[in-house]
């Protein structure tokens, strides 16, 4: 009865080869992606990777105070004669993966509160709102510190901490686009065929407002990076000599504009860290938006 | 095959800060009985309760009393389970093929969904799955090479195909076909029409046909039901009904169908 013959191969595979190849077909998302791919390799293998590791430990060469770039520091040194290459390379580390941390931590929460806020309705519904009304109404920063502040120092503090004071966003996006899909039609049809909640969930609807979360998650890695920052400009979180690329600019601050070199490197990074995540997010979008491809 | 008894549905008004607003009676004692095999008209005007019923049919939508029989087993009294295995007999096909497909999902996806929700009665593997798809797409007449598109690559027309492509894909009993020719163009309406009664005659399938086109009931179905503000107003065999309307709607009805003359009896 199979008239048109069999095809050469599972629908599942073909989907994932003309996804990798419209992703392939546009060249910025491309850049994202080396940026973002860099990125993430530097955070691995940052220390190992620096020409002067024992800075990352604090160790200080002062008679090589304030150096202009030059072959032996790219980057030129700071004020306590530490290689700022081998700081911005170790920073990477703390800065991007901890940006990543929040943003994950965040829209993980965000879209399960989001998605059964606006599935369920009702009672679920406005409990799981008024929570996150009520986190919204506290400063991101306050709160932050707070938590940070109740849990003690350290990276994972940090991020939990960040996070807890992110996910009310996501929440509040998702559960919109969940009320708004869940009228429609094919969510109907999908409810006619047999379909149970799970599968109407994560088949049809989270799918289907896929593309203003990752937007979402693009702009925000920016704002991550920098509430990182912020936190440890402060002394919550990192440890002073574990280099980071918001202390590393906040102490450079002072020396501007004669030894720009030590402010300018470290914000370049968090520029290239941002903009790489934001070209990676239009990509994405491509992928998973048939619609909205040119 | 199915049989609707004294349905009612009444929807509770609206409790505002000006008061209570009445309640609307969707469907008002509305019985019907859909023999196996044909092909039972339903028509009525905007509002007039037809999509309720298709949703109590289905389940969307509990009725506020009456009973739904599906070969005899009570819609209401059946556990989860069961409900679900029913489910794969009882398909639809919406009016608008625009909404009606997840615009996320390629064609195979959308086709061979029925086969994954009711995997344990068809028990198809992955690739099972894909030839069946590509054979109901050729019973629909798309080909193979539609199989990875998505929804937003297909006209109209094509895109009801879909729908019936994966209205077909449990082998069920009865499909609902609600108005599933008054969103296509005209010329396209046609040959949807004949594909739909080309389909019952090979799968042997029961139709309920909604509509509000008298025209194209007449032309599908060996039997009709008129129903107006939720209420059955007459129903009987097709040639009965138009040659001899007993109600007054009904009269109203046909005498509003546009007829074909030529050109010279116009004149």
């Amino acid at each position: 009865m199979n008239a048109q013959g069999s095809v050469p191969e599972s629908a599942r595979r073909y989907a994932l080869r003309r996804a990798l190849f419209r992703f392939s077909q546009s060249g910025l998302s491309l850049v994202g992606l080396a940026l973002v791919v860099t990125l993430l390799m530097i955070a691995v293998f940052g220390p190992s990777l620096a020409p002067y590791p024992e800075h990352l430990g604090g160790a200080v060469n002062t008679a090589a105070r304030f150096r202009p770039p030059s072959l032996a520091h790219p980057f030129g040194t700071n004020e306590l004669g530490q290689d700022v290459f081998s700081l911005v390379l170790g920073g990477t580390r703390v800065s991007v993966l901890a940006g990543l941390a929040v943003v994950m931590l965040g829209t993980l929460i965000g879209t399960v509160v989001g998605a059964i806020a606006g599935y369920a309705g009702g009672w679920t519904d406005e409990i799981l709102m008024r929570i996150s009304d009520l986190k919204l109404t506290v400063p991101g920063l306050i709160l932050a510190m707070a938590v940070a502040a109740a849990l003690g120092p350290g990276i994972l503090n940090m991020v939990i901490a960040i996070a807890l004071s992110w996910w009310p966003g996501y929440a509040r996006l998702v559960r919109g686009e969940v009320m708004a899909k869940k009228e429609e039609l094919f969510v109907t049809a999908a409810r006619a065929i047999g379909a149970g909640p799970g599968r109407i969930l994560f088949r049809h609807i989270l799918p289907n407002i896929l593309t203003p979360v990752i937007v979402k998650m693009s702009l925000d890695m920016g704002f991550a990076i920098l509430t990182v920052a912020s936190l440890g400009f402060i002394g919550i979180g990192v440890k002073p000599p574990t280099p980071e690329w918001g202390s590393l600019l906040s102490v450079a601050r002072g020396y501007m504009p004669d030894y720009w070199w030590t402010a300018i490197f470290p914000g370049l990074a968090i520029f290239t860290a941002v903009f790489g995540f934001n070209l990676l997010g239009d990509g994405l979008r491509d992928v998973f938006d048939p619609k909205a491809r040119r | 095959m199915l049989e609707i008894e004294n349905v009612s549905k009444v929807f509770p008004g609206r409790r505002s800060l000006f008061g209570k607003s009445e309640p609307v009676v969707a469907l008002d004692q509305v019985s019907l009985s859909v023999r196996k095999g044909g092909c039972f008209g339903l028509v009525g005007e905007s509002g007039s309760g037809k999509t309720t019923l298709t949703r109590s049919i289905l389940r969307l939508d509990v009725p506020t009393s009456g009973r739904i029989l599906f070969e005899g087993q009570d819609l209401a009294s059946l556990s989860p389970a069961a409900l679900r295995h029913i489910r794969a007999r009882i398909q639809i096909v919406f009016q608008d093929p625009y909404a009606s497909l997840n615009p996320r999902m390629s064609v195979h996806d959308i086709v061979a969904e029925p086969l994954v929700i009711h995997r344990d009665v068809m028990g198809l593997d992955n690739r099972q799955r894909t030839d069946r798809a590509v054979e109901l797409l050729a019973l629909v007449g798309l080909g193979a090479q539609h199989l990875h598109r998505y929804p937003h690559e297909f006209s109209g027309g094509q895109r009801q195909r879909i729908g019936i492509a994966r209205a077909l894909a449990t082998n069920p009993d009865l499909i609902l076909l609600d108005e599933p020719t008054s969103a296509l163009d005209v010329s396209v309406q046609a040959q949807v029409l004949n594909l739909l009664i080309d389909l019952q005659d090979r799968l042997s399938l029961t139709y309920l046909f909604i509509s509000h086109d008298l025209g194209v009931i007449r032309y599908v179905c060996d039997e009709i039901a008129l129903i107006w503000r939720g209420k059955i107003v007459e129903k009987g065999q097709t040639a009965a009904v138009f040659d001899n309307p007993a109600s007054e709607y009904a009269r109203m009805l046909i005498a509003a169908m546009p007829e074909v003359r030529s050109a010279a009896t116009r004149e």
